[in-house]
This record gives C-alpha cells, sequence and structure tokens, in this order.
C-alpha cells in the first residue's frame, strides 16, 4: 500500500534535518534556561505580551488570506499583459528590510501620509492607524503577497484536465469554487495561515512601531527585553518557550486543517480556463487586482522614493558588506532547501506508517521560523565560544540560523507537490522498477523544478535581510549589509541608510528573480 | 555545565595570553562603521602605542554588558567602550571592571565625575528636536509640553529597547518623581507612536508624522554640519535635561593590562576627543584644545543638568517602566 519506499539515506537526512532543527529551537532554549542563575517567573505584562502575540499574529494571518483569495483567483484565471510580471512582484514586500517596510507604511497610511493627504484635501479628519490598524496593514502588505503566490501555486495543482472536464459538463461559478477551487483551498491555505502566524508573531519593531505603544509588546520584544534590559537568562527563555508553545499549538492545529488534495495526475498540459467569462466575474477580477496593486504598490513606491537619494551617499564599505550579504544568502539559501526536501521526504516517507510522528515532522518545521533570534543566538554562543572564537563561525552561523528561519517557507512550498507527486507518480515508479535516481531525474526534478526555484528564491532573498544571530558573533570590520545599514542609521545617517536598504531588496529581489526564473524555464 | 564552560572559557584566556600586542576592544555597532568615531581613534592611537586596535562590534550600549556577563572572566576583550551611564551599576554589579586609573577632575562632564571604575568619553542631553519650519514656537518646558495645543505630537522610543527612551524615561521620573504616571498618562495622547529603535522615531519625524521626535541636543548639529540644514532645533525645557554619559571600562581580566591602561589615559586626551563630535554626534568628555567644531556653538545649553546616580538608577528604572507601561498601556 505505500507508495513510496524510501531509500536509507532519506532517513539519515531528514533525521538529520530534524534533529537541527530541534536543536535549534527547543533544544536552544533548554540550553539558555540551563546556563541561567535563576530560573524566570512570568509577569501579568508577559500574559498581556502573549494576547496581543496571538491575537495579533491570528488577525494578521486571516485577513492576509482573506484578501489573498481573490487576488490569486483572479490571476489564476486571467492572462493579461503584465499578469507574469505583477505576480512575481508579489514577492518584493516581504523582502524589504523592516525599517524600511515601516516606513513605507507611514507614508501611505501615516498621519501625514498619502491617504490622510487626500482625507484632508476634502476636509476630513486625517487618519491615525497606530494601534491593531496599523499593526494589520503593515503585516498584510507584508504577507498577503506571499499568501498570494501559495495559493496561484496550489491552483497550478489542478490539472489542466479538471478544469476542461469542468467546462464540458457546464460547471461554472459557485458549483465550479465548491468542486475545484474549495478544495484546493482547503488544501493549501492552512498552511499558509500558519507561516503567516508565525512570521507575524515574532514580529517585534513592525508591531510596536504600528502598534502604536507599549500595548502592542509581542513576547518577541518582552524576550528582548529580558535579554538585552536585564540579561535574565532564565525569563528570557521561559518567554522563548512560551512562543513556541503558542506557535507548535497553531502550527498543529492548522496542519490538522488541512485535508490532502485529491485531483489525481493530469497530463502535464497547459491550463486553459472556461469560467469567469461574465462581465462581473471580469469586474470583480479587475477591482481585485487593481486593489492589490494599489495597496502594495503604494508603500514599495515610497520606499523606492526615500532610498533613491541615499544611493550615492552610502559609503565605501557598503559593496564588501553587500557581497558578504550576497554569499551568505546563496549558501543558506542552498542550505535550506537540502534541509526542506530532507525533511519532507521524511514527512513522506513516515505518513504511511507513523502518522502522528509525520505531522510532528511537518509541525517542526513550520516553527523553526518561531525561534528567536535573541535566544539561538545565545544558546549558541554559550556551546560555541569554549570551541571557537565567535568572530571565526559569524558568517557561517548566520547561514544556518537563515536557513533555519527559511526552511518553513521552503518546506510550505515544497511539501503540497512533493506529496501529489509521490500520490500520483509514486506507484507507476514503484511499478516501474525505478530507483532512486531515476525517481529523482524523471519524477521529483521536473515536477519540483516550480516550487524548487521559487523556495531557493525566497530562502536565499529572506537570508539577506535577516539580521539573524549576528550581532552576537559580529565580525568587527565585516558588516553583512543590514549590519551595515542598521550603522549607518545609528550614525543618523538616515537618508544613506534608506539607499543601503534599497540596495539590499533590490539585491534580495534579484537573487529571487533569478531563482524563480529557473523555476519556470523548467515549466514548458 | 557551566562550571566546564567557565573552565574550557578560562583555558582559552590563559592561551590568549601568549599573543602579540592587540588591544581587543567591545564597543556597539555604530561606533565601528566608517562614519562612527572608530576607524580614526583606531588610526590615532596605532600611531603612538604601535599595537594594534581590534574593534568588536557587540550590539548597542544595553547588549553590551549582556555580552562580557556572558564571557565572564574568559572575555577577549581588554576595554568596553560604550556602557551607558543609566546601567553603570549593572556593570558594576559583574564585578568583570578593574579601575581605570585616570585623572577625570578636569573632565567637562556637567556635575563632573568621580567613579573610579568607569571613565567618560562622551555625553549629550536627551531633548526633543522639532523643525522650525513646521512648529514656530516650541514648549519651553514639560509643563508646556502637557499644555501645547493637540497638535503638538511627539513620537518616542521604547525604553525597553532604547537608549533614549530610557533616558525620556528616567527624565519624567525626576522632574515629577511620584507624579510620573500621571504625566505619562496626560502625555499619552499626544504620542503618536513609541517605536523600538531611535531611527524609527526619528525618521517618523523627519517624515512630518510628529512635531517632535525625542532625540539629543547635539543632533540639530549634525542636520547644520553634514546637510547644511539649520531648520532643526530642540526644544530647551526649563525643568532642565536629563542626560547620558558614555563610559569606558577596563576588564580585570585583560591580557594586556598596560597596554589597556595606555587606552583608557588616551580616552582623555585630543586624539579621541576631537574625534567625537562629528562622529558620534555627542560632546567630548573632555573639550580638545582646538574646542567644539562649527555647528555646536548655537545649541541649546541646560539651564540644569538632570541624572541619576547610578546606583539609584536602577530603582528608579525599575519603577519608572513598571508606570510606563501601565499608564501607556491603558
Amino acid at each position: 500500500m505505500t507508495p513510496f519506499r524510501p531509500a536509507p539515506f532519506v532517513w539519515i537526512a531528514g533525521g538529520g534535518a530534524f534533529a537541527l532543527a530541534l536543536f535549534l529551537t527547543l533544544g536552544a532554549v533548554a540550553i539558555v534556561a540551563l546556563y541561567a542563575e535563576a530560573p524566570g517567573g512570568l509577569t501579568t505584562a508577559d500574559w498581556r505580551a502573549l494576547r496581543f502575540t496571538a491575537m495579533q499574529a491570528f488577525l494578521s494571518a486571516a485577513f492576509s488570506i482573506l484578501f489573498a483569495i481573490p487576488v490569486a483567483r483572479a490571476l489564476a484565471r486571467r492572462r493579461f499583459w503584465g499578469r507574469d510580471m505583477l505576480a512575481r512582484l508579489m514577492g518584493a514586500p516581504f523582502l524589504l528590510p523592516v525599517v524600511v517596510a515601516i516606513l513605507g507604511v507611514v507614508a501611505i497610511w501615516g498621519r501625514s501620509g498619502l491617504v490622510s493627504q487626500i482625507l484632508m484635501a476634502f476636509g476630513m479628519e486625517r487618519l491615525n492607524v497606530y494601534g491593531m490598524a496599523g499593526v494589520l496593514i503593515a503585516h498584510v502588505f507584508f504577507n498577503m503577497p506571499l499568501a498570494v503566490r501559495l495559493i496561484l501555486q496550489g491552483y497550478a495543482e489542478i490539472p489542466a484536465e479538471r478544469w476542461r472536464l469542468a467546462a464540458q459538463l457546464g460547471v461554472e461559478g459557485r458549483a465550479l469554487w465548491r468542486l475545484l477551487e474549495w478544495p484546493m483551498l482547503r488544501a493549501v491555505a492552512p498552511g499558509a495561515f500558519a507561516l503567516i502566524f508565525l512570521i507575524c508573531a515574532t514580529s517585534f519593531a513592525v508591531a510596536l512601531s504600528l502598534g502604536g505603544g507599549p500595548r502592542a509588546t509581542t513576547l518577541e520584544l518582552a524576550i528582548y527585553q529580558a535579554m538585552r534590559f536585564d540579561f535574565d537568562l532564565g525569563r528570557a527563555a521561559l518567554l522563548a518557550g512560551l512562543q513556541f508553545a503558542l506557535c507548535i499549538g497553531l502550527a498543529v492545529f492548522a496542519t490538522g486543517f488541512a485535508t490532502r488534495m485529491g485531483f489525481g495526475a493530469g497530463m502535464d498540459g497547459s491550463v486553459e480556463r472556461f469560467d469567469g467569462r461574465g462581465g462581473g466575474a471580469r469586474a470583480f477580477d479587475a477591482a481585485a487586482i487593481i486593489a492589490a496593486i494599489l495597496f502594495l504598490g503604494g508603500p514599495m513606491a515610497a520606499a523606492l522614493w526615500h532610498g533613491l537619494p541615499g544611493l550615492a551617499q552610502m559609503g565605501g564599505g557598503v559593496w564588501a558588506a553587500a557581497t558578504r550579504s550576497v554569499a551568505v544568502a546563496l549558501t543558506s539559501g542552498a542550505l535550506c532547501i537540502a534541509l526542506a526536501l530532507s525533511l519532507a521526504a521524511l514527512i513522506v516517507a513516515a505518513e504511511a506508517r507513523w502518522r502522528i510522528a509525520s505531522k510532528g515532522a511537518e509541525a517542526l518545521g513550520l516553527i523553526t521560523l518561531a525561534l528567536s533570534p535573541f535566544v539561538t543566538g545565545v544558546a549558541l554562543f554559550i556551546l560555541l565560544r569554549p570551541l571557537v572564537s565567535p568572530v571565526q563561525v559569524a558568517l557561517a552561523l548566520t547561514a544556518l540560523v537563515n536557513a533555519m528561519m527559511a526552511l518553513p517557507f521552503a518546506l510550505r512550498l515544497l511539501l503540497p507537490p512533493f506529496r501529489v507527486a509521490v500520490a500520483d507518480y509514486g506507484r507507476l515508479a514503484a511499478s516501474l522498477g525505478m530507483g532512486s535516481w531515476a525517481r529523482l531525474r524523471l519524477i521529483w526534478a521536473p515536477r519540483l523544478r516550480e516550487p524548487l526555484g521559487f523556495a531557493l528564491g525566497v530562502a536565499a532573498a529572506l537570508s539577506m535581510g535577516d539580521l539573524g544571530v549576528i550581532a552576537l558573533f559580529s565580525a568587527p570590520n565585516e558588516p553583512t549589509l543590514p549590519l551595515y545599514m542598521y550603522g549607518l542609521l545609528s550614525a543618523h545617517r538616515i537618508e544613506a541608510a534608506g539607499g543601503a536598504a534599497l540596495l539590499l531588496a533590490a539585491l534580495a529581489f534579484a537573487i529571487f528573480w533569478a531563482f524563480d526564473e529557473w523555476g519556470r524555464r523548467g515549466q514548458a | 555545565m557551566k562550571t566546564l564552560l567557565s573552565a574550557a572559557a578560562l583555558s582559552i584566556a590563559f592561551t590568549g595570553g601568549a599573543m602579540a600586542e592587540t588591544l581587543t576592544v567591545y564597543t556597539y555597532d555604530s561606533f565601528v562603521t566608517e562614519w562612527g568615531p572608530g576607524p580614526q581613534i583606531e588610526k590615532n592611537f596605532e600611531a603612538q602605542c604601535g599595537c594594534d586596535v581590534d574593534f568588536v562590534a557587540a550590539g548597542d550600549g544595553a547588549e553590551l554588558i549582556g555580552r562580557v556577563k556572558l564571557e565572564g572572566a574568559g572575555t577577549e576583550a581588554d576595554v568596553v567602550l560604550g556602557i551607558d551611564s543609566n546601567l553603570m551599576a549593572d556593570a558594576a554589579a559583574s564585578g568583570l571592571f578593574a579601575p581605570h586609573g585616570v585623572a577625570t577632575d578636569g573632565m567637562d562632564v556637567p556635575g563632573g565625575w568621580g567613579d573610579a571604575t568607569f571613565l567618560p568619553y562622551d555625553w549629550g542631553y536627551f531633548a526633543f528636536v522639532y523643525d522650525k519650519t513646521r512648529l514656530a514656537s516650541a514648549p519651553a518646558s514639560f509643563e508646556e509640553l502637557l499644555n501645547a495645543p493637540e497638535d503638538v505630537t511627539i513620537v518616542i522610543q521604547d525604553p525597553r529597547s532604547s537608549t533614549p527612551g530610557l533616558g525620556l524615561l528616567l527624565w519624567v521620573k525626576q522632574v515629577y518623581g511620584d507624579e510620573a504616571p500621571a504625566v505619562w498618562e496626560k502625555l499619552a495622547p499626544r504620542i503618536i507612536t513609541v517605536t523600538a529603535g531611535w531611527w524609527e522615531a526619528y525618521s517618523m519625524f523627519l517624515e512630518g508624522e510628529a512635531m517632535m521626535a525625542l532625540s539629543y541636543t547635539t543632533s540639530p548639529a549634525y542636520h547644520a554640519i553634514a546637510e547644511g540644514d539649520d531648520t532643526k532645533a530642540a526644544a530647551a525645557f526649563e525643568e532642565g535635561h536629563y542626560m547620558q554619559v558614555e563610559l569606558a571600562g577596563k576588564l580585570a581580566a585583560t591580557d594586556s593590562p598596560e597596554l589597556a591602561d595606555q587606552f583608557m589615559a588616551f580616552i582623555a586626551e585630543d586624539g579621541f576627543q576631537s574625534i567625537i563630535p562629528t562622529t558620534n554626534w555627542m560632546y567630548p568628555a573632555k573639550t580638545p584644545a582646538g574646542g567644539l567644531p562649527e555647528g555646536f556653538e548655537g545649541l541649546v545649553q541646560p539651564t540644569k543638568s538632570l541624572i541619576y546616580a547610578p546606583d539609584e538608577a536602577k530603582a528608579a528604572r525599575e519603577e519608572a517602566l513598571a508606570e510606563w507601561l501601565e499608564a501607556l498601556s491603558q
């Protein structure tokens, strides 16, 4: 009955990836807790932080998915000039450095922002989004595009034959939604929801700056405070444990909610859509796409506008920093994909026999995103310092931790198509007696190429922007680009920092684009 | 496990003792960037000591102390540069620092300086900075700010993650004492938002989100000198301005004690002090022979300097933070 009989190396590589993920998340918390002089205690403020963290992350994820559905639906069934470009630009907000994204959102939605200016021109009150509204706007800006891409990928996994059959049977509108689109969303949306929840749960600067004050304290800020301000390792470990508990709970809940896509195998023909040809459907799709362009494009244009004058003032060290960051990003991206593929194979292999264990591995693959760079950084520091100088391993550790933090994205992107490939072609491959290498070459590689390219792009690009653990392990005169940008900011050079941020976002996007392009090349 | 780690760390410290004359200085990130004071100070000191100075960026001022505590006696650092006076008691309590041995009576830190362990290298006053073209008359005191028109808005930093944020917290606490919670409640409606770092708040102010941002009295000098822009000014408050003094400390576990002593002495000399104003945008702890650069002369000179004694700062900080959280979380 098991369609997938994995080779021994699947267990070894998968087990290794699993152990590494476990070590850098819960293991790190345990190390910090053991090292602490006194066990930590939680205050009412911490419970308030937990409540706020869960609430804003839940709402951010819910709105991101909700708004992403009509946009993805429109992009999936329409073909228009610039569609591909638009689908790929969806990766951009996600790659903006946090400070820049905050200022971009403020430039549009702030008290002196574009929307307020327009309102005041019509004699209305200016906006005040600082509070939950501001947090949600920023988080939806960051994450809605990711949800769109994940759902679009879900659409791509519905074989062309199903759409044709539906058209031949005259299935349209709500019936089509119920038969094809809803089952696809049931398979894709819970994972996307969990992913966005986790991203938002660990947010700290965005939530605080746009949340209007200490009401918007997240657990991550409480961890930072315990670490930085009080140097209370016991408390930091306890808070990090609480953050993991929240994220594990959510990840288990969401993955349990997901159903399997059961559309069966197709012939990989190109999809032609016959539905949505009425005027109402066209108008709705057009509105969804225009709204998305305005909502996402506004803050990005503002960031671009602010960054341009700074490009000339960035200083001589910026290129070396950029080179370092690109190297970290590529290493980290490759490492992340290796981990994700190993873990995906392990999950699928274990699924048939040990369902619970497989679910556990899948949840773990999600929660690495919830690791606190502060806690993991300190844990690694405690462990490694007796053995090696922190400075020497700074870039390698940055690459490792960034790979871990990007792992959930890669896993989310690779696991569903991996499952589909196993379910649809595993038996055929087994009956043909194909060996591991033949399966890899003839089944996995061509079927996974597109999500692989996208995942590699996302993982590498994400690593560009992340500070990760570098603060504790920073090499003296060898900053990465994000560190260089923060250096500019703290030296008052805000304009130059805008330029560096733009360079950072552009490089991250170029890397993302190149890998995504490679993935798409295999589509034909 | 902890003993094991410390033992291993110690063994590294001993073997490290055999290294050539390298002075390792832990400092905050912005100190070592190419616009920070680091590169020029390194050059100036290396010219006179014939040694090799190695600046290691280790987070911000507060994270520095954590880093040194984490490393304990096994630290590679000889000197730590960038301890915030408000957190000095924490650093002192670690027992990791040794007396600096530098005469402090000639220092130009307002109120003088007498601590034998931590040596000031620069200082500044916290202040609300505004744009003269947008705000014609800035409040001249906290009282005026509290009663200013509604549109006199401010953006501040979180004391838990930012040094200026902590400065404001203690400023209000020292001026108002037990009244501080009421003051924060009254201030709350005009606080547009509270940011994690200094730069988010300051950028938001520059973008016009708020009329004033919490920063330093020296911030307008940056705009005047580096950007040729004299529209920014700091609001002088009658109640006085809270100070930040940035400190250096010599580690007791240093493997080059003489070199470390030489560097501590160098901190008070012109080769160090003359670099500070236009790189760190703070006042030098000891005014260099050439005086302050042009652009500093027109800055606000507070009539009264406020600061908590280091041993009181910790208790005041904990109480004030609890009050602040309570008042602004309503």
